[in-house]
């Protein structure tokens, strides 16, 4: 026998800090030996994760020791995409940088485009884009998830993931769209497992039955981009069989508010408003009252005449007649959905019959903004959560909308056991925040006078010219996507390479792929981002980067700056941001260094900093023109305030860390903030934990903290106007106009009430040409590009197939493991199938961002990722087929979300003999010094009991 | 030939893994690498590991496929380690007792020492759970995180495998299954958890528990309300409204 310790020293030290191996932003423990990395674990305390985490997350030791690690800064020295680079200095770089950002700044800050990709410091690159003076500024979420934070931001002042959560420790019926597997990863997981411990029910609704969906108790294949019909039909459903909230909807949405009824007037469908332009409602007797006036009950049904004589009606009345009408029956939507109309009854019977019998109530007091006591508070158990599936569609905004709508009729809106805000949500519908950027706001050498991000609420607000044409570079807030609110990332190199509506002279990027997997049309990118003018200067004549490892976009950068892992810096996860904070109240927390660097690279915020320093950007220097934050993000995390007493972090605020929320700077924060574990917690009192839109215990808690400026109730917004005012230009009226090709598409599509219409690209292709629909699921051990770098996750997921449904595949000939030929209407790509059962049988599936270019991330350029994986990028277009001319973008009309997951293809067996999936690039050229080591990985041999520690005696 | 100790373990530890929650994730595959990597059996090898064939070294592995037709057909998220067996043809298997079960606790492993790198134990295990380290030579596998679940520098609570502490669906859990009151003996009397491959006579410690029946959806009833045009609509909520 042999003798075995079974007490080992596990680490010298434990630190508390915050993962960054996707967007969960989970609480980690992370167990040094000997000054390394030996162990990374969640933290028990952590309100996110509680303690467990994800197959990334563990896995970070491997992205923190990858050798696709950039090791210093680079300039670029050959062609672009050629990787000839050479390794130059921190003050070399920061001097380039400046020098040529501060002649972009002297002559036109639009000239400059900002755009970072899965950052987690938006507060920051933000405020730097404002006081730069550049509106063409957004993160990766116009790819992403804008439709699901615009709806929700505009409809209830929340939305699904980010501000908002299921009650799993209450709900009874739990409905799920359209989630990848990897977003919200640990808190959907830890509440699957609770909700099934407690018998209730989970149904799914998504095309692919992996993960997630694999333990629903019942599993709805819908067709891609038809998510939005299945849910009006479930709302005619409820409608025609009168389960409906009708006291909700009258207290606590927009339902009861008059809209005038004189069509083919300037203001036809618009709220009837009184002279101080408060929203008029009519009470039984048909006599107007402002809708908040004190102890009117206002009428649901009563259309009424105006004073000025004009006709009015309630948005019920309007929502009766729409969601009444036949044409949205079960029967309808089986047609469109696939989803048997037995099916779609028996879920909305299901839905009614949960919501409204099996009621659920938390016996805790409370008052609404009015000041009607409520003896408790009554729960709908009833709770929706829905992601990308829905978001990254032509009509995703709207069946965002008509989900939060589906959820205002069960009077299923943050009660017990529904849909709950995340503190520090809900906000106005929408946010207070115009986007900056309008004509003559941006100046040479000026700061914008807001951020260049915020919601719009009509035409007036759109950020185009006298004559309509845009003003951002990637058409963010004009006419083809006026409530943008995450900018258009998707579009920028394209339109920047093309000068429309303008050139620019520097690209700036952050940790966004571009040059691949964050691009549609990866292989038209890369040719834009080489493409030269006559004279032999590239058509974008500028490109910095930032990024941790060498990946695609690195070898088109002209200046690279390097990037610390997560291990190794500062961050804020901040309530100004996305924050982290639950429906039991708000949090915050911070990474904080754990090792130091080993090479010759900086955290891209202190980069940002001192960048701003250089350039003398307001607010980043003294009135003496020396740095503002001379200690970087650290001493800007601590000292910067938004507001007066509003800061990045929320806790231990107050020069005696005894103030939360509000408060001035505490020089100690961070120190607090590492005391605690890495986090902030607050939690809301009792009565505040429901129904906040409408409490005022939470109004005023929400306001004392800062979260709100004042203690006015949140209306949710049944009906939005905002879009009724771009209509309404759409027909003709006001000086602001759109362009003549996109009026109809505006009407149609622009509805005050959630409507479904086909996702565009289907419908501009031919149906024989192109039958399949074709989405990509992100796996729940993979995120992004990150992922390939990492020798663990890439023994999981190294490659990947084209999956579909078997009988599909039979039709057509394709048997498992055949190489076939993907066809959409602007490219081809060649892959291996995998068949499965588990599919909708129309649609075909990948995992995303599993291919990679050959000789990037530092892999061999023979690795599986380049040699058998691929990306459907190449098949998805930034515009709609039919040339560009006026044709319109891949994209959701309303937010301009690029709509990849319209994707429409065919499928054909290829020649046999194949083993290589194509379009494969050209490999790219490592940056100097990055290589792959040769021989075997044997992590953690120092740590523990290897050979050679045996050996020692150890 | 190895030999089995004399009298059954007084202790069973083992795993129970809940089929109904795990969703496939591989959190616990990971995390097991990540700490046994640089534990017991350190280092758990990675061979060519950002080259054209990365292939390592994993104690558990998670495999998804599909079962059933129609209606019945499932996605099956299926976590494999080894099952600690009370008959380990492994152990017996083994020429150089390299291969041995605890007496104290019931736990297999490997004493890479003695371990001349065979492979018979690889053979002989019907469920595959055995990991050869190509580099080493010597042959490892899951150890219940021997220098885990006994560790007095560690939190009591934590004293549990990596692969429990980490998954997120709670679908793994850890004890004695020879003590009947234990929460994972309750666990499987409860939910009917089962042996894998019991046929073979291996006796496996660790439990799987069958995914819970699931609750279909009943067809709704025909209750078409009364009325359904717009007024009728109206009249019914200013009814409703008015009471």
């Amino acid at each position: 026998m042999e003798t075995l310790d079974l007490s080992p020293v596990v680490s010298d030290e434990v630190t508390c800090t915050t993962c960054y191996m996707c967007a969960c932003r989970c609480g980690i423990r992370v167990h040094l030996r000997n000054g390394q990395v030996r162990y990374i674990e969640g933290n028990p305390d952590h309100p996110v994760n509680r303690g467990v985490l994800c197959a990334k997350g563990s896995a970070g030791i491997m992205n923190h020791l990858s050798p696709a690690r950039l090791r210093k800064p680079l300039k670029r020295v050959g062609p672009r995409g050629e990787g000839a680079f050479e390794e130059i200095g921190w003050e070399e770089a920061l001097g380039l940088a400046q020098s040529w950002l501060s002649e972009v700044r002297a002559k036109d800050p639009a000239r400059l485009a900002f755009f970072t990709g899965r950052d987690q410091s938006q507060a920051l690159t933000g405020w730097w884009a404002q006081a730069f003076g550049t509106p063409n500024f957004a993160a990766h979420g116009g790819f992403c998830s804008v439709n699901m934070a615009a709806a929700g931001l505009y409809t209830l002042g929340g939305s699904f993931w980010e501000f908002g959560e299921p009650d799993f420790e209450r709900t009874k019926l739990f409905l799920m769209f359209g989630v990848a597997e990897d977003h919200d990863s640990n808190p959907i997981k830890l509440g699957l497992a609770r909700l099934k411990a407690r018998g209730a029910r989970f149904v799914s609704v998504n095309p692919v039955r992996t993960g997630y969906s694999a333990i629903a108790d019942t599993w709805l294949p819908i067709r891609p981009g038809t998510d939005g019909a299945l849910v009006l039909a479930l709302i005619h459903e409820l409608f025609r069989t009168r389960k409906i909230d009708l006291a909700f909807l009258r207290a606590w949405t927009n339902s009861p508010w008059l809209t005038i009824d004189a069509p083919g007037t300037a203001e036809h469908g618009l709220f009837a408003r009184g002279e101080d332009g408060r929203p008029l409602v009519a009470d039984g007797d048909g006599r107007l009252h402002a809708w908040d006036a004190p102890d009117v009950s206002p009428s649901l049904t009563a259309s009424v005449t105006l004073t000025d004589g004009r006709r009015a009606r309630p948005v019920f009345v309007t929502m009766a007649e729409r969601y009444l009408d036949p044409a949205l029956a079960p029967e309808r939507a089986a047609a469109v959905t696939g989803i048997d109309a037995g099916r779609i009854r028996a879920l909305a019977a299901e839905i009614a019959r949960v919501a409204f019998e099996e009621a659920i109530t938390v016996e805790t007091p409370w008052t609404d903004w009015r000041g009607v006591r409520h003896e408790r508070f009554v729960g709908r158990p009833v709770a929706f959560h829905a992601m990308r599936g829905i978001s990254a569609h032509a009509n995703g905004f709207q069946t965002c909308r008509a989900l939060h709508l589906l959820q205002m009729l069960l009077g299923a809106v943050d009660c017990p056991g529904a849909w709950r805000y995340k503190s520090p949500y809900p906000r106005p519908t929408p946010p207070p925040i115009l986007p900056g950027g309008k004509l003559g706001e941006v100046a040479p050498g000026a700061p914008l006078p807001r951020p260049p991000l915020g919601f719009p609420t009509g035409p007036d607000d759109l950020l185009v010219d006298a004559t309509g044409r845009p003003l951002r570079i990637d058409k963010a807030y004009s006419w083809e996507a006026p409530l943008a609110a995450h900018g258009m990332m998707h579009l920028v190199i394209r339109n920047a390479w093309a000068g429309d509506p303008y050139p620019i002279d520097v690209l700036f990027l952050y940790m966004a792929n571009m040059a691949w997997n964050s691009a549609m049309n990866s292989a038209g990118t890369v040719r834009m981002l080489t493409d030269t003018n006559p004279d032999g200067s590239y058509r974008i004549p500028r490109i910095i980067y930032a990024d941790a490892y060498a990946s695609e976009t690195v070898a088109y950068a002209d200046l690279v700056l390097p990037d610390t892992t997560y291990l190794e810096r500062y961050d804020a996860i901040s309530l100004l941001d996305r924050p982290i904070g639950s429906a039991e109240g708000p949090a915050d927390a911070i990474r904080h260094p754990v090792v130091a660097p080993d090479r010759d690279v900086r955290p891209f915020q202190d980069v940002l900093l001192d960048l701003g320093a250089r350039l003398g950007l307001p607010g980043m220097v003294r009135e003496d023109g020396t740095p503002r934050y001379p200690g970087g993000y650290a001493d800007y995390i601590v000292n910067h305030e938004r507001a007066p007493g509003i800061g990045p972090l929320a806790g231990w605020r107050g020069e005696d860390g005894r103030k939360e929320g509000r408060g001035e700077p505490n020089p100690r924060q961070l120190e607090r903030y590492i005391e605690n574990g890495g986090f902030w917690k607050m939690r809301l009192p009792e009565q505040a934990l429901f129904m906040k839109f409408a409490n005022r215990a939470y109004l005023e808690h929400a306001v004392a903290m800062g979260f709100l400026a004042r203690p006015e109730p949140v209306v949710l917004q049944a009906y939005l106007e905002p879009l009724q005012r771009f209509r309404l230009a759409a027909m003709g009226h006001g000086d602001r106009q759109p362009p003549d090709h996109l009026r109809g598409r505006i009407i149609a599509c622009l509805d005050p009430l959630p409507v479904w219409y086909p996702p565009f690209e289907g419908e501009a292709v031919e149906e024989a040409d192109f039958p399949l629909r074709a989405v990509t699921q992100r796996p729940a051990a993979m995120y992004h590009a990150w992922g390939s770098q990492n020798a663990w996750l890439r023994q999981i997921h190294g490659e990947n197939r084209l999956y579909m449904h078997r009988g599909t595949a039979s039709r057509l000939g394709i048997a498992d493991d055949d190489w076939v030929h993907v066809t959409s209407h602007h490219g081809r790509i060649t892959v291996q199938v995998r068949l499965m059962d588990g599919v909708e049988p129309g649609t075909v599936w990948t995992w995303n961002a599993i291919g990679k270019r050959a000789g990037a991330w530092a892999l061999d350029p023979r690795a599986p990722e380049a040699t058998r994986g691929f990306l459907l990028n190449h098949l998805i277009s930034e515009h709609l087929p039919g040339g560009e001319g006026e044709a319109r973008l891949n994209a959701d009309p309303v937010t301009g979300q690029a709509a990849w997951y319209d994707l429409r293809v065919r499928v054909e067996k290829a020649e046999t003999g194949r083993s290589v999936t194509e379009p494969a690039l050209p490999p790219l050229a490592p940056p100097p010094g990055i290589a792959a080591p040769k021989g075997p990985l044997r992590f953690g041999a120092a740590f523990g009991r290897s050979p050679e520690n045996r050996a020692k005696g150890r | 030939m190895t030999s089995l100790p004399d009298t059954q373990p007084a202790k069973r530890l083992g795993l129970v893994i809940d089929l109904d929650t795990c969703v496939g994730c591989h959190a616990c595959a990971v995390n097991c690498k990540e700490w046994n990597t640089g534990g017991h059996s350190a280092p758990l090898t990675d061979l060519d590991p950002y080259g054209a064939d990365p292939r390592g070294v994993w104690f558990n592995r998670v495999h998804s496929f599909e079962a059933g037709e129609g209606e019945r057909g499932r996605t099956v998220h299926f976590p494999r380690s080894c099952l600690h067996c009370d008959e380990p043809a492994c152990v017996t298997v083994c020429p150089t007792g390299a291969s041995y079960k605890r007496a104290e606790d019931g736990i297999v492993l490997v004493n890479p020492d003695t371990c001349i790198g065979c492979k018979l134990c690889s053979w002989a295990c019907p469920y595959g759970a055995r990991e050869y380290d190509e580099d080493e030579g010597v042959m490892k596998k899951c150890t219940l995180c021997i220098d885990r679940i006994y560790n007095e520098t560690l939190p009591e609570a934590e004293r549990v495998p990596a692969c429990v502490s980490t998954c997120p669906a709670k679908a793994r859990h850890f004890g004695d299954l020879a003590d009947p009151a234990s929460a994972v003996s309750r666990l499987v009397a409860e939910r009917g958890g089962v042996d894998l491959m019991p046929e073979l006579g291996y006796r496996p410690v660790n439990k799987y528990l069958p995914p819970r029946p699931r609750a279909g959806l009943a067809p709704a009833g025909d209750d078409r309300s009364p009325e359904t045009t717009l007024s009728g609509f109206l009249g019914w909520v200013d009814r409703i409204l008015s009471r």
